[in-house]
């Protein structure tokens, strides 16, 4: 009947009921917690210590360590959403509304941090604070998607029928991601185009990547967790009339 | 009924509704040459200055009446309970919308064609740059009415969906606007415009085939 074999769906099954995710998160924030700052503390060391400074850029190329993970992140949650969403329309589960919706302000936190250091970084290096380029403006237009996103669940009162709107909005709005990230190739404008990404030979030293690809783990770990804490907070929002919830309140901490 | 008759039934039906109703037909028309008499009065009547913002100001006050134009495409049939009806009809959703969204874009986004001479006359836009100003317009304003489709299914349930509804809309209507707007600007320099056009005729028919399904989807959220 399904061709999803039936242990690997019956673990879905589990997990997505809402008691047991949320038994599941607190155990694993823990741990989170920990591999995140296991990541962040040598790879912001490496990166602000170690690696040696640009030889045009000097020390102010730095702020890339924070910049370039948070621009990617940026992406990274919005396409997460969309196939959040995707499965939540498909299969109407709770959970996949619930971490949809717990996403969005993380993803425009990060959205904002990545056009904040982006345009820091420009005032040394181009000399001014904003400048009218592709990227840039595509990263602007992704904050406004991720604010339309919130706006809209706030705006409908009905969480579920929120929650299925916000998910088509997400659907309709990754669209808009390849433009995104092609755009450097469409409009070769006045930032620079990717150095990491060609993989045969970076055209960026490996003591400075190795401290970028820490960070950019450690940004994706404290995602994790962020949305884990966010997405606690909604259930129990969600399912306050829950028994499950009811007798976790009782429980004398 | 077949398809086809149901599909031609809505734009008979929406189109003669829409010609009872004349006067409301011509606020997107006024609004859009409103806005663009708002330019020179605020940024000087200067004639080379004009002329190298025309593509854009037409194609802004373009998408601004496009934008208030909207509302109107789902609302009354979501008021009086015809959108319900629309939804039990045995016939697929998403094609009958198309059906609605094209008689709501002969109404609203082709008169823009008719006004957009004058336009070009107020702003000193070189009458070369006509044609592809009309081609793009006749391109890219289906396309409006598409993208805003999904919107208007999304808000219309809400009692005040205006604000929220730009605030969907117009992040998704801005690869319209830089290629449309970049067309006309390089026709204005008598440059060549395929790649524009044939960006905006790919976009066109993308829209075509995809917006469709999630504005049916918003549809059926919106009213149960």
């Amino acid at each position: 009947m399904s061709i999803i074999p039936a242990p690997i769906s019956r673990f879905f099954h589990k997990t997505a009921s809402p008691p047991h995710f949320y038994a599941l998160a607190d155990k694993l924030i823990p741990w989170l917690t920990v591999l995140f700052l296991l990541l962040l503390i040598p790879g912001l060391y490496g990166g602000l210590v170690m690696a040696p400074a640009d030889y045009q850029q000097g020390d102010s190329y730095r702020i890339i360590y924070i910049h370039v993970p948070a621009a990617w992140m940026s992406l990274f949650i919005y396409v997460l959403m969309a196939i959040m969403g995707g499965i939540a329309l498909v299969w109407r589960i709770k959970l996949a509304e619930v971490m949809l919706i717990s996403s969005a302000p993380i993803g425009a936190g990060f959205t904002f941090i990545a056009l904040v250091t982006g345009s820091l970084w420009g005032k040394p290096m181009w000399g001014t604070w904003w400048v009218w380029d592709a990227r840039l403006t595509s990263e602007l237009i992704l904050l406004f998607l991720y604010l339309g996103v919130t706006s809209l669940y706030g705006a409908i009162e009905d969480k579920r029928d929120a929650a299925r709107a916000v998910s088509i909005l997400a659907l309709v709005g990754v669209v808009n991601i390849p433009i995104i990230h092609y755009s450097v190739e469409w409009w070769n404008t006045l930032h620079q185009g990717p150095t990491v990404s060609k993989m045969d030979k970076p055209s960026i030293h490996i003591s400075m990547l190795i401290p970028l690809l820490l960070m950019a783990v450690a940004f994706k770990v404290y995602y994790a967790i962020a949305v884990l804490q966010a997405a606690k907070l909604q259930l129990l929002k969600r399912e306050a009339s829950a028994q499950w919830v009811k007798s976790l309140l009782e429980k004398p901490q | 009924m077949s398809l086809t008759q149901a599909v031609w039934a809505i734009i008979r039906r929406d189109l003669l509704l829409a010609f009872r109703r004349r006067a409301e037909m011509a606020n997107p028309l006024l609004f859009f040459v409103m806005v663009v008499t708002l330019f020179p009065l605020a940024v000087g009547a200067q004639a080379n200055l004009l002329q190298a913002m025309a593509p854009g100001v037409i194609w802004v006050s373009a998408l601004l009446a496009a934008l208030l134009s909207l509302d109107g495409l789902f609302r009354s049939d979501f008021e009086d309970g015809s959108l319900e009806q629309l939804l039990l009809s045995p016939h697929p959703l998403s094609v009958l919308i198309l059906g609605k969204i094209f008689s709501h874009w002969l109404v609203t986004g082709l008169p823009l064609l008719l006004v957009a001479p004058l336009l070009a006359l107020f702003l000193g836009l070189p009458e070369k740059a006509m044609p592809t100003l009309w081609l793009t317009l006749i391109l890219a304003t289906p396309m409006l009415s598409l993208i805003g489709a999904i919107g208007v299914a999304l808000t219309v349930g809400l009692r005040r969906g205006g604000m929220i509804l730009s605030l969907l809309v117009l992040p998704l209507y801005i690869p319209v606007l830089i290629f449309a707007s970049s067309a006309v600007d390089r026709a204005t320099s008598g440059l060549p415009v395929t790649a524009q056009i044939n960006i905006l005729m790919a976009m066109l028919l993308l829209a075509l085939v995809l917006t469709p399904l999630p504005t049916a989807a918003a549809l059926k959220m919106s009213v149960n």
